[in-house]
């Protein structure tokens, strides 16, 4: 985002930045996983449960979430609707 | 007469905690409280300069917990403000020659006579920080708007939190309102949104606190400076006052108000 007194300095928002790269670290460092690591977590969540049903992996969201001083990981997982079951 | 330890503390090094401590002590000293400080950082004493002290130490933090002193003797009372002491560190030792519960024990003793305890903690998560957060009732943490302050901060109020020593308040210092106007610096409201805990002040960056550093006579003696009357307005919170925030010239100017406005 830039506001009008940057457009006319040319100059960018390094606060943004800050912020933006503070809040991937600090959930990093909270959890005590890496980025790494919390995209391997959410590949097994979506092996285990394309087991049992029908997902579409691109619509997945599994993130961390700050609420106060807690974390907590959101998965938004939309299950396709199962044609063959209503059919069979 | 039962005095409250506040321990000062910061995990990363240099972002201004010896000064706040003295400052605040000055601060609440000024309120008519009577308060001792404590500087826990054994080997690399300094609140003893920051003050203006370091000419008249006998006896340290050590020789008191190794008794080979009296606690009144290695008090020294601040001749600016006479309800207000100073128990150095040790210069020449380290900090295993102090552990948690010698701090209890020595902060428990001071209680009696005295408001308030200050304890200046030592930067880092060891145990010279293990140390001083043992004998406290509050916690304040103090970071500056700058990435790696900010980054150590949370990582001391999680420590603070699992000591259950929570929940601590933040001191930030060193905002620079025309840094924030030009988007170049965090804003205050930016570094609590990431730390999620309660502020307790904020610190504008001012010249005069270098200048009173210099000559051992912390800024809050006067207040004067944008800074002084920011640690006298912490010193009134703690006391439990409510006190506004200072304003600071963010967005008041003409180029902030048209940026406000064009922002896209």
């Amino acid at each position: 985002m830039s506001t009008f007194y940057q457009r006319l300095t040319g100059k960018t928002n390094s606060a943004n930045a800050a912020k933006d790269r503070l809040r991937l670290v600090l959930i990093n460092d909270r959890s005590g996983l890496t980025a790494l690591e919390l995209e391997e977590i959410k590949n097994e969540i979506l092996q285990v449960l394309s087991r049992h049903i029908e997902i579409d992996p691109a619509t997945v969201k599994i993130q961390m979430h700050q609420d106060g001083r807690e974390q907590r990981l959101v998965a938004d997982i939309p299950i396709q609707t199962s044609h063959h079951r209503r059919i069979g | 007469m039962s005095a409250k330890a506040i321990t000062i503390t910061s995990g990363k090094g240099g972002v201004g905690k010896t000064t706040a401590t003295a400052n605040l002590a000055v601060a609440l000293a000024s309120l008519n409280q009577k308060v001792v400080c404590i500087d826990g950082d054994i080997g690399l004493r300094n609140l003893d300069v920051v003050m203006g002290l370091e000419n008249r130490i006998v006896y340290d933090l050590v020789d008191v917990i190794e008794g080979r002193c009296r606690l009144r003797q290695a008090m020294i009372r601040d001749k600016r403000m006479p309800e207000l002491h100073l128990i150095p560190a040790a210069q020449t030792r380290d900090k295993s020659s102090v552990s948690p519960s010698d701090m209890v024990k020595l902060v428990d003793e001071l209680r009696e006579e005295n408001d308030w305890i200050l304890l200046d903690s030592p930067a880092g998560i060891e145990r010279g920080f293990r140390n001083a957060i043992a004998p406290a009732d509050e916690v304040i943490v103090i970071t500056n708007p700058e990435v790696s302050a900010v980054r150590d901060a949370d990582r001391i109020i999680g420590l603070i939190e699992a000591e259950e020593k929570g929940p601590a308040r933040l001191i930030i210092n060193r905002l620079n309102p025309t840094m924030i106007k030009h988007g170049d610096m965090l804003s205050a409201d930016d570094v609590l949104e990431l730390l999620a805990i309660e502020l307790l002040g904020i610190i504008p960056e001012d010249e005069a606190v270098m200048v009173s550093t210099n000559r051992g006579t912390p800024v809050a003696l006067e207040e004067k400076n944008p800074a002084a009357k920011a640690f006298h307005n912490i010193a009134r919170r703690l006391m439990g006052e409510t006190v506004p925030m200072l304003e600071f010239e963010g967005h008041s100017d003409f180029l902030g108000r048209l940026s406000h406005l064009f922002k896209s």
